[in-house]
This record gives structure tokens, C-alpha cells and sequence, in this order.
């Protein structure tokens, strides 16, 4: 057996006032997979994914990436392994030009001369962004943000890529052009998402979380077939989509 | 093009300010305040020139003059509580217009405005021409310690993050038919108060999140190294050295 890419052991997390986010939630993620991570709003995702790159600590249980356990003393190796995008690109992307923005994930950990450049120029193209590096961030459409924000984190070259809802508010095209970029990546994924054909489209498995529990992990198709199971979590497929008719890739 | 809106501090454009080097400006910067707070209160005259070396420096970098008084509103909390000093101050007092007001809260109050004005004013001209993370890059190549430059990051992003909170709940109330002619008149700011400052503050703990989470650790990294010229230095530091000269010409006197 492979070391998992993402290992997230009994974890279990509460906000300073108290209330539960988290509990006991357990599971691997193996190098190649890529899964998803659905549930209604409110339910934990996020705070799990900031658990995944150390900005939050765990209250109980650990979170393992790539064989490398996130404790103090590796926070800085767990965020370059972690490559995390966040749900608003505008959090995210603060430099004065694409192209920089790109190469801040990388300096940081000390990347720099014609190795940065060549990174950022790598990272750029795997998202089809070449042509926008001078350009300001601002002055980019949202679906090319998003697509920027995406090449920020590829540049570290992480050993997992973690996208908080890449598809939110996007329309119908940015939403297509994004799926078919995340599609010919060539890296393990962890996908949270409120959006089912995006995970039907993209991952293979996928887990359901509501109320900070993990309550179920298997095949999406699988899993968007069980009327019972996604109502009970309030997970709607939209109207007249049946996951059974839909060909995984 | 690298012409960008990056905060709401900075003025579009070229201007032989914009050119300059951040960190050589942030040193102009802080330079010119030293010397301002350092000026005796009693010199009338030094705090005049000041200004006048100011109103220079904010020509030469082309900020428009209702840009600066429309930043300079963050002095509001500071001129209403040098208001309350001649009232509060302790000491002799003498009567103006009927009203006994105290001397020291006088010599207070005009201190604070006189010193605010001059010191924001000249942070805002040097926040128009750079963009934060020259800013940042600035003070870390002038070796300023790591927590005084994220503490200046995290203050020109908030007032960045404030401000556009700000537009977009202007722009949702004009939406809903409530026009007051500035942000700050009418009841429904009261009530805003609150929710700007919590969305401010959530956005801006998001960013940070975002830059810690691609390993950011206190410094900015630097992509264009290399000195500045010294022409760069020489023409920035006309005017703290024209202000230091003032103030210790003030403070001979
Ligand atoms: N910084 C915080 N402080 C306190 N509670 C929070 C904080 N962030 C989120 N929560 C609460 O934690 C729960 C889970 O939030 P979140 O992880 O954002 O859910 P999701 O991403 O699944 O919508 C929610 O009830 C939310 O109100
Ligand atoms: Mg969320």
C-alpha cells in the first residue's frame, strides 16, 4: 500500500465559542485519487480545509500529508504539500500582476531566478493563463481568477491540490472551461463542493459531510443515486439530473 | 500595462513620485514625520513650511487634491477628540467666545491636528504612489522589524478592505432608494457600523489566511532586487532634509 496523499485521523475541531465544527471525521485520500467533498452549507468543509494546510490546528486526532504529519514544527512543509484554493479568488490573489502573484506561493519557500520563472510560466500554462501574466488580477474576469488562483498553488508544485466550491458563481462557460482544466491535471485532488454534476464530472469518489460527521464515502455515482441519503442531507440534484444516465469519465 | 487599482490608497499614474523606489520613500516617509513630531508646538512658522514642502511633494506625484481630502477623513476620530481637549484639559484656562476653555487642551489640541494632518498626509502621498507589496518589500529591505510590517500590511489592507465594504454597502442602499449624500449622514450608517466592521474584519483575516497558506511568513519575497540609485535618494530626501533643517532651526530658536 502507498503512503496516502491525505490522512485525516479522528479529527475533531470546535470554534472558541464552543459549538462542535467537526467530529471524529476520518479518512485517506491515495496519491491520483481525486475526491469530493459534499454537503450543505455550514456543514464543516471549509474548516476542515484549512485544517488540511495547518492554519487550523486540530482540537483531537491528526491530519497526515504525504507521510508528513501536521505538527508545528513541519507547518511550513504541510502548506507548500497542501495547495489550497480558496472558495473567493479575491482572498487570494493580492499581487500587482498575475505573474507575480503566481511566483509569491514558490518564493516563499525560497524558490527564485530561472527555476520561479519557469515555474510560473508552467503553472500559467497548465490553466491556458500565459497570455494574462502582466495583467492585474482585478482586471480578470472571475472564471479567470479562479484559473489563476489555481496556477498560485500549482506553482508550489504540491503533493495534493484542495479547491474550496472552484465552480461557485461561475456561469456556464468558465464553469465548463475550469472542469476540463482540473480534468487534465495531472495531480491528486480534494474537491469541496455543493455543486453534484461538477463532482460527478471530476471525481470519482466522493465523501457527504453534514454537521461536522462524516456520513458517507464511496463512488459518486453511487452516492448521487441514493434519493434517501441526499435528501436526508439536503443535497438537491438539480431538475431533471440523473447521475445514472450520466457517463463517468 | 501595470496600471492597477491595488488599494484604495493608490492614485493611477506615472509621476516621478510613482517612480521612485518603495523603500526609498517609505524612509522619506518616516523621515518627514520624525521631523514634524519633533517640531516644538510654539513654532507656528515650522509647521508651515512643512505643509508648504508637503503640498510639493503631493503636486509632484499628481494626486488629485479631493483624492487626499477624501483619505484624510480617517482623521476624523483624532479632530473630535482634539475638540474635547480644550473642554477636558486641566490647568489655567482663558475664555473664548464665553466658553472657559483650558490652555494646555488648547496647546493639545492644536498639536495633535497640526502633527496628524501633517504626518497622514504624508503616509497618504507615499500610499498613492506604491503599491502594497512594495510597501512591504519597503520597510522589510529597510530591515523593519517582521511585526512592524505585517502590522502596516494588515492596516493599509483593512482601510482597503473598509473602503470597498464600504462602496458596496453605499451602492446597496442607494439600490434600495436611500440616498444619503456622504456614507457617513443619516441613520442607516449607525446601523451599518456594525456589519462593515464585521465584514471588514472577516475579509481581511480571509487574505491573510490566503497569503499563510501559500507560505507566507512575515517577509515578502523579493523579485527585482538591486540598490536604489542615488538619484533616487537624493530627490526623495529633499524634503524630510528641507523639514529636519526646519525643525532644528525650531528647535534652536
Ligand atoms: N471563524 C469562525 N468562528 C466561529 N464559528 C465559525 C467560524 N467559521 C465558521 N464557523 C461555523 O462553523 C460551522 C461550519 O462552517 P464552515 O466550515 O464554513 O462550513 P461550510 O464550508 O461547510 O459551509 C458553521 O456553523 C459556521 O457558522
Ligand atoms: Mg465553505
Amino acid at each position: 500500500m502507498s503512503v496516502p496523499a491525505l490522512e485525516v485521523r479522528d479529527l475533531s475541531f470546535e470554534y472558541p465559542d464552543g459549538t462542535p465544527v467537526l467530529r471524529s471525521v476520518d479518512f485517506h485520500v491515495h496519491p491520483g485519487e481525486r475526491v469530493a467533498l459534499l454537503g450543505p452549507n455550514g456543514a464543516g468543509k471549509t474548516t476542515l480545509v484549512l485544517h488540511l494546510n495547518a492554519i487550523l490546528q486540530p482540537g483531537e486526532g491528526s491530519v497526515t500529508v504525504a507521510g508528513l504529519p501536521a505538527t508545528d514544527d513541519n507547518t511550513h512543509e504541510i502548506r507548500r504539500r497542501t495547495g489550497l484554493v480558496f472558495q473567493d479568488p479575491d482572498d487570494q490573489l493580492f499581487m500587482p500582476t498575475v505573474r507575480q502573484d503566481v511566483a509569491f506561493g514558490p518564493a516563499n519557500f525560497g524558490v527564485e531566478g530561472p527555476e520561479l520563472e519557469h515555474r510560473v510560466m508552467d503553472a500559467l500554462e497548465a490553466v491556458g493563463m500565459m497570455e494574462v501574466a502582466d495583467r492585474p488580477p482585478h482586471h480578470l474576469s472571475l472564471g479567470q481568477r479562479r484559473r489563476v488562483a489555481v496556477a498560485t498553488v500549482l506553482a508550489m508544485r504540491p503533493e495534493i491540490l484542495v479547491l474550496d466550491e472552484p465552480s461557485s458563481n461561475l456561469d456556464p462557460a468558465s464553469r465548463h472551461e475550469l472542469a476540463h482544466i482540473l480534468q487534465s491535471l495531472d495531480i491528486t485532488m480534494f474537491m469541496v463542493t455543493h455543486d453534484l454534476p461538477y463532482a460527478l464530472e471530476l471525481c470519482e469518489r466522493s465523501l457527504v459531510m453534514d454537521e461536522g460527521r462524516l456520513v458517507a464515502d464511496g463512488p459518486t455515482a453511487e452516492i448521487l443515486g441514493d434519493r434517501e441519503l441526499m435528501r436526508a442531507h439536503r443535497l438537491e440534484l438539480p431538475y431533471g439530473f440523473d447521475p445514472s444516465l450520466v457517463q463517468p469519465h | 500595462m501595470k496600471t492597477a487599482h491595488v488599494h484604495a490608497l493608490y492614485v493611477h499614474g506615472k509621476s516621478p513620485v510613482h517612480d521612485l523606489e518603495a523603500h526609498v520613500k517609505v524612509a522619506a516617509m518616516l523621515l518627514f514625520v520624525f521631523a514634524v513630531v519633533a517640531t516644538p508646538r510654539e513654532a507656528f512658522w515650522a509647521f508651515a513650511v512643512d505643509a508648504v514642502l508637503l503640498a510639493g511633494a503631493v503636486r509632484a506625484a499628481r494626486i488629485p487634491v479631493r483624492f487626499l481630502f477624501g483619505r484624510l477623513l480617517v482623521l476624523i476620530p483624532f479632530v473630535l477628540f482634539a475638540f474635547l481637549l480644550p473642554f477636558l484639559g486641566g490647568g489655567a484656562r482663558t475664555e473664548v467666545l464665553g466658553l472657559s476653555l483650558s490652555i494646555e487642551g488648547l496647546w493639545g489640541a492644536w498639536t495633535i491636528l497640526a502633527k496628524a494632518t501633517l504626518g497622514v498626509t504624508a503616509s497618504i502621498v507615499m500610499a498613492a504612489t506604491t503599491e502594497v507589496p512594495d510597501i512591504l518589500l519597503g520597510l522589510d529591505r529597510l530591515r523593519v522589524p517582521r511585526l512592524i510590517t505585517a502590522i502596516a500590511g494588515f492596516m493599509i489592507r483593512y482601510l482597503d478592505v473598509v473602503l470597498g465594504e464600504m462602496h458596496r454597502m453605499r451602492v446597496a442602499m442607494l439600490s434600495r432608494g436611500y440616498d444619503p449624500r456622504w456614507i457617513w449622514q443619516g441613520r442607516a450608517l449607525a446601523t451599518s457600523a456594525g456589519s462593515l466592521f464585521i465584514r471588514s474584519y472577516e475579509r481581511g483575516e480571509r487574505v491573510h489566511q490566503a497569503m499563510v497558506a501559500r507560505g507566507y511568513q512575515g517577509h515578502m519575497p523579493v523579485f527585482n532586487s538591486g540598490s536604489a540609485p542615488v538619484g533616487s535618494w537624493a530627490r526623495a530626501m529633499t524634503v524630510p532634509s528641507v523639514a529636519w533643517v526646519v525643525t532644528i532651526v525650531s528647535l534652536l530658536t
